[in-house]
């Protein structure tokens, strides 16, 4: 039997969770259905969000936005940089019954930045203070689409019941997240693109998918957050020191000239040059950092061991579903996207939004879209009309049923998106080439994919990474210049036109259009 | 990934079952069981919610390793953490030091590169 609510978010990271508290506080009823655990799930549960955290004071306001418009490149829309530096400074203190902020080290309280794992701990339990039912590993499979055109919930597979479910509600919030590409990128293996495959095939486009990739550094044996790296020195197997640009020298050359070494072979990292304060606070800090090393018997500030980058995807990158208001709706009606599942190039342009303006983001966003969907769907009570899934792939082959090798797969496709063998040479024959390859793969999977319950999760999983390196490649092939993330080997300059570009379509990818100029 | 769920300390409360973000383990009749390693992603998330401390999770994200000695590990995320001292406030002080930290790093890499090139 069905489960009826107003407002149906599916995902369970920083954005659904300020979005359930923003809907249930405005009187709606609420169900979040989390792939993983609303708590651990997401690249926030083993991070340390900062967020863009300026005082409301009319000068430094503007001088923020300005520089972040700067970093955007001409992409950036102002009023959402303001809107989102409003709401993060009002609504972030409000977590202060559920989340331990610490001192600023001057009387005062340090709000902007937070420790993931007790930062969605807080989520959570705010959420559901605030009236929000929380369903855990309830991954959505597909949205529903009503006989009146509107999304009308969605259908999943609880996995610890083994039971497939179907959630009828008003409105419906995409809050999966990003795509990591499966990249082993530590808390990212369930961002795997789901939201973004689940709306395009309700129509909706994506945005700002060219803007990438990024990639962060860590053991070669496990991703972790990166605070001992910023000093750290880089040698080769042979013990020379590489020549690697710092890590904030301009146009990514720091990954670029590690990746650049790595098709070389393999990099070792020395971390005895971080800062001398790090050493005795760091595991205070980021008590997960620690762990790789000490279960490895390696002195990490001391002894020298190999380094992998770990492709970041569109998590910091900007890409996402495209938005068709300023209450983060989608074009598809009733259905609305937040967070990393959203576009963030209206704050981000160009660049990578960094931690602090992709969270502030993700606040607001919620914020935003959970008051919004709490509006519409209180204004639409009564009978829910009969519904249809509009799931395909993997649900059913075009053809024939066969094995899927998703493994390989999943490491074609992260090669495709973060293999350092093409950073250097994007250009058009090699996006080409990497468009062929992803094509074939989406027509494998289309042709012979098809399986149920927990197995069409990961299917669908997989079909999710491939739509999404799809979309990628073919974002980045048309946007015919270089600007912010987007690097290409044939055109090195940012020489415009500064459009956001709309990608969409599955069995056929295409970019939509060029939208209206901004700035 | 996941090594060992200890069944000397598990009391089978079945939290690790419940936060693992990628639906690793099962119920079992005495303890949970490592139903689908291969699912996991080493975030340490059952560790830092275990309360009896009877979980070890090895740090190779790519391949089991089994046959380790837990016993100096057990516990140890879940202390730095502070969740095992629940009464205790400031246990996130220092947090505001991470902006400066990763800052000094970069200053200190930005430097020793302006002073290489300066040589060269």
């Amino acid at each position: 039997m069905a489960i009826e609510t107003d407002v149906l978010i599916i995902g369970g990271g920083m954005a659904a969770g300020w979005a359930a508290i923003a809907a249930a506080r405005a009187g709606a009823r609420v169900i979040i259905a989390d792939k993983g655990y609303m708590g651990t799930s997401g690249v926030t549960a083993t991070g340390g969000p900062n967020h863009w955290w300026v005082a409301p004071d009319p000068a430094r306001r503007e001088e923020a936005i300005e520089r972040q418009s700067s970093k955007a490149q001409g992409l950036g829309d102002p009023e959402w940089m303001a809107r989102i530096l409003d709401l993060t400074w009002r609504y972030l203190p409000t977590l202060a019954p559920h989340y331990p902020f610490g001192s600023d080290g001057a009387g005062g309280t340090y709000y902007s930045g937070v420790r993931g794992s007790e930062y969605m701990r807080a989520l959570r339990a705010a959420a559901i203070e605030a009236g929000a039912l929380v369903l855990d590993h309830h991954p959505a499979l597909e949205l529903l689409r009503d006989t009146d055109g509107r999304i009308a919930g969605a259908r999943g597979h609880a996995l610890r019941a083994r039971q497939d479910w179907e959630i009828r509600s008003h409105t419906t919030i995409l809050a999966t997240g990003g795509n990591a590409f499966r990249s082993g990128l530590i808390g990212s293996r369930t961002n795997t693109g789901d939201g973004h495959l689940m709306a395009a095939e309700a129509g909706v486009a994506l945005s700002g998918m060219e803007f990438g990739p990024s990639w962060s550094i860590s053991p070669a044996w496990a991703s972790t957050r990166t605070l001992p790296y910023t000093g750290a020195v880089y040698y080769d197997a042979a013990g020379r020191e590489l020549d690697i640009p710092p890590s904030r020298a301009a146009g990514h050359a720091h990954n670029r000239a590690l990746g650049h070494a790595m098709l070389n072979g393999p990099v070792l990292a020395d971390l005895s040059h971080a800062p001398e304060a790090l050493r005795p606070i760091l595991r205070r800090i980021q008590p997960l950092t620690p762990a790789p090393f000490e279960r490895r018997g390696i002195d990490l500030f001391r002894d020298r061991f190999p380094v992998k980058l770990f492709g970041e995807g569109t998590i910091r990158g900007t890409g996402g579903l495209d938005l068709a208001d300023a209450q983060c709706r989608t074009s598809a009606s009733g259905l609305f996207a937040i967070g990393d599942a959203a576009t963030r190039e209206l704050v981000a342009g160009a660049n990578s939004g960094g931690g602090a303006v992709n969270s502030a983001w993700a606040l607001s966003s919620g914020r935003i879209a959970g008051a919004a969907a709490a509006r519409e769907s209180l204004g639409r009570k009564g009978a829910l009309p009969p519904a249809q899934g509009l799931g395909r792939i993997a649900f059913a082959p075009a053809r024939y049923e066969a094995a899927i090798d998703a493994s390989a797969i999943h490491r074609a496709v992260d090669d495709e998106i973060h293999g350092y063998a093409h950073v250097f040479t994007r250009d058009e024959a090699n996006y080409a080439a990497s468009g062929a390859r992803l094509e074939a793969i989406w027509r494998e999977l289309s042709d012979h994919g098809r399986a149920s319950g927990a197995a069409l999760v990961a299917l669908r999983e997989t079909a999710a990474l491939v739509a999404g390196a799809r979309w990628t490649i073919a974002a980045a092939r048309g946007r015919r210049e270089s600007r912010g993330l987007h690097q290409r080997a044939d055109y090195p300059e940012a020489t415009g036109p500064t459009r956001r570009q709309l990608v969409g379509g599955l069995d056929t990818v295409r970019i939509l259009s060029q939208q209206a100029e901004f700035a | 990934m996941i090594a060992q769920i200890l069944a000397d300390r598990c009391n089978n409360c079945a939290q690790c079952v419940i936060v693992c973000p990628t639906f690793v383990l099962d119920d079992g009749p005495q303890h949970p069981v490592i139903a689908r390693i291969e699912a996991c992603q080493t975030c340490y998330m059952c560790e830092l919610y275990c309360e009896q401390d009877a979980i070890y999770v090895a740090p190779d994200q790519f391949a089991p390793e089994p046959e380790v000695d837990p016993a100096p590990h057990l516990g140890v995320i879940r202390h730095d953490h502070g969740w095992d001292r629940p009464g205790e406030v400031g246990h996130l002080d220092e947090y505001r030091k991470l902006g400066p930290l990763l800052g000094a790093g970069a200053e200190i890499a930005a430097k020793r590169y302006q002073a290489q090139r300066s040589r060269a």
